[in-house]
């Protein structure tokens, strides 16, 4: 059981780790400037308009939610569906979960036109509104993975563990159906529309939050030198293997619909064939880097930790290219307000809208990426959250 | 004794009949006008008999006229700052070509007053709202900038600010960071007047605009659209919007 592993904090000399956090700051820093560098001239000065409204701040929020939710799998399928194997790394699971979704939610706020009301957006909630909806999920969400959190560190309160585990898994389901219907009930742009967004992004969340989950765990072993069990490795790999090809299947029943419905055909034509970069970072980026190398590499019988690490980072790529097509691309498809009539106007009605992201924006974006890596390594280093070795897993202890 | 009781009538009588006098004065035209024009006094809440609505007649509006656009940028104090892709356009002119028959139109698009509008649906704060007689509103004060009602709106009605705003209209408060659209001019008509771009149309002798209550039998605007076909933009969504066309 998970109580013969001994949980020790991440050690190492303190000029290293020092040195780790001071090279976490940087992007900090720089995501705060930026931050208030667009706080006061406005965002006149990202590459957001009046038609592309959601820019480079949101791609990596909602990479960094929709990740959040799938990196608790790993402790889920620990707790909830009994699988063992994964118990003695299921607090990391629950604290990786736990600082993309701090990362991202910073982000959301960071870019709101009035941040400085993000108190607001919690003193007055529109109760039909997905967006509010998903504020009271969020805020949920951390508070059960807590609950959860604790119950798990706290030998008193482990046999509570599946019972929160049940409820952070119920959560979990509802707040990732949240954020892709956000997008599906979205009948004013054709790109979206579409009710497949809710199991869509329950999809790409498990393989993103998998895929981030492995990588941290990757790293902090090699930190220290702590062994992982190769047995251990092989079901994380064929895992993430299972939500990467799941994520293949849901994105190409969706475009494939959109392409397939004359009502949608135009949309689906310009997402798959003629939508210039939005195309290439489609079959490029979600399908090629993000997909299909990750599934070559994860699908050897070998079990190597440098493959692994490379087909996360692969899949992680490939998502954050997926979220700038679902995003950025569904906004650049104009909006058709006339169908079957040529559109013009003054506002760029009738036309594929153009977007530069900023380096400011870039920045804020990855600041966000910087908080949840920053989060994860103060966790790690104040809490003992992971066993010294995990290489006993496949033993009777497990 | 009676030129006493006689002094005292005449003083009762000067006294309330200058009185009912000084009232009729002072509220009868008040009243009357709250009658006739359907006004309603400034404490008085908008009331959910009326649905307030236009008809753009697209026979009647031309090409390259942009006289209802213009008037709406006067009045709302929405300048250009030479940016054209970040400025904001409560009302612009589309021009439209139709794909089968060649057939063209010019028509104005603004904010069309959902009945069920999706910018109030998906709104987090509730500042995206509407009106009981049908206006839809931004509340500034409680606007996030968060503009999920911008990707929310079938119509691309709605802009954000993304600069400092200056010499605004005390009656159109605007201000970087939140989203804005049309109001229907709410500042006008309250005040029984015509929406600036009607305004303007009217004045130039165009008369493709009509402003009314679609819920009063008697008004123009509904008779209108109950003698002939009128279209709502993207029909299809089932949203209802206030603003409807004649001749497309």
């Amino acid at each position: 059981m998970a109580e013969s592993f001994v949980y020790r904090e991440l050690g190492g000399p303190s000029p290293r780790y020092w040195g780790l956090l001071a090279l976490l700051a940087v992007p900090l820093a720089l995501g705060a400037a930026s931050y208030f560098y667009i706080e006061h001239y406005g965002h006149i000065v990202t590459g957001m308009d009046n038609q592309i409204v959601w820019g480079m701040p949101h791609v990596f929020a909602v990479f960094l939610i929709v990740a959040a939710t799938g990196a608790l799998n790993v402790a889920l399928a620990a707790s909830v569906f009994g699988k063992t194997a994964y118990k003695p790394v299921a607090p990391l699971s629950a604290l990786v979960s736990v600082a993309l979704l701090v990362g991202g939610l910073a982000l959301l706020m960071l870019d709101l036109g009035r941040s400085d009301r993000m108190i607001v957006a919690m003193t007055h909630l529109n109760a039909k509104s997905l967006f509010a909806l998903r504020v009271i999920l969020y805020n949920g969400f951390l508070a059960t993975v807590a609950v959860y959190f604790w119950f798990m560190l706290e030998r008193r309160m482990n046999r509570y563990i599946k019972a929160a585990a049940i409820l952070a898994f119920l959560w979990q389901l509802l707040l990732v159906t949240g954020t892709g219907l956000m997008f599906g009930f979205m009948v004013a742009r054709a790109a979206y529309d579409s009710v497949l967004y809710a199991p869509m992004f329950i999809a790409f969340s498990s393989a993103y939050g998998t895929a981030v989950f492995i990588l941290i765990l990757l790293a902090t072993c090699r930190w220290e030198e702590r062994p992982i069990a190769d047995e251990l490795l092989r079901r994380l790999k064929n895992l993430l293997g299972i939500f990467v090809g799941a994520s293949l299947y849901f994105a190409a029943l969706f475009h494939f619909s959109k392409y397939y419905v004359a009502r949608s055909h135009d949309v689906g034509q310009f997402l798959l064939f003629d939508g210039g970069v939005y195309t290439a970072l489609f079959w490029l980026g979600q399908v090629a880097i993000g997909a299909v190398a990750p599934l070559a590499l994860l699908l050897r019988s070998q079990v190597s930790s440098a493959a692994i690490a490379a087909a996360c980072s692969l899949v992680v790529l490939g998502g954050l290219a997926q979220m700038y097509v679902t995003l950025i691309g569904g906004q650049a498809y104009p909006q058709i307000l006339f169908p079957g009539m040529v559109e013009a106007s003054s506002f760029f009605d009738g036309e594929i809208h153009p977007y530069t992201p900023s380096v400011p924006e870039v920045l804020l974006g990855l600041g966000g990426v910087g908080l949840t890596a920053a989060i994860v390594a103060v966790a790690l280093r104040a809490l003992a959250l992971l066993p010294e070795r995990l290489d006993q897993t496949a033993g009777p202890q497990a | 004794m009676s030129a006493d009781a006689n002094d005292g009538i005449s003083r009762r009588g000067f006294l309330a009949i200058s009185a009912a006098t000084l009232g009729g004065v002072v509220l009868a035209p008040g009243i009357r006008l709250i009658e006739i024009a359907g006004a309603r006094a400034p404490e008085q809440a908008a009331s959910d008999k009326v649905r307030w609505g236009l008809l753009i007649d697209t026979n009647k509006c031309a090409s390259g006229c942009e006289d209802c656009v213009k008037a709406c940028a006067l009045e709302n104090g929405v300048k250009s700052t030479g940016h054209a892709r970040t400025d904001p356009q409560w009302i612009r002119k589309v021009e439209l070509k139709d794909l089968r028959s060649g057939r063209t139109h010019s028509v104005p698009v603004m904010c069309q007053h959902c009945e069920h509008p999706p910018c109030v649906d998906v709104c987090p704060t509730g500042a995206s709202f509407k009106r009981a007689d049908g206006v839809v509103l931004v509340d500034r004060h409680i606007c996030i900038g968060c503009r999920y009602c911008m990707m929310a709106c079938p119509y691309k009605a709605r802009a954000i600010v993304f600069q400092d705003v200056t010499d605004q209209n005390p009656d159109v408060p605007r201000g970087k960071g939140c989203v804005e659209g049309c109001t229907l001019c709410v500042h006008r008509i309250d005040h029984d007047r015509q929406p600036a771009c009607v305004e303007a149309c009217t004045k130039a002798g165009h008369n493709a605009m009509i402003f009314g209550d679609l819920n009063d039998p008697q008004s123009e605007i509904a008779q209108r659209v109950a003698k002939y076909a009128t279209t709502q933009i993207r029909a299809d969504l089932k949203l209802n919007p206030g603003v409807r066309y004649q001749g497309l």
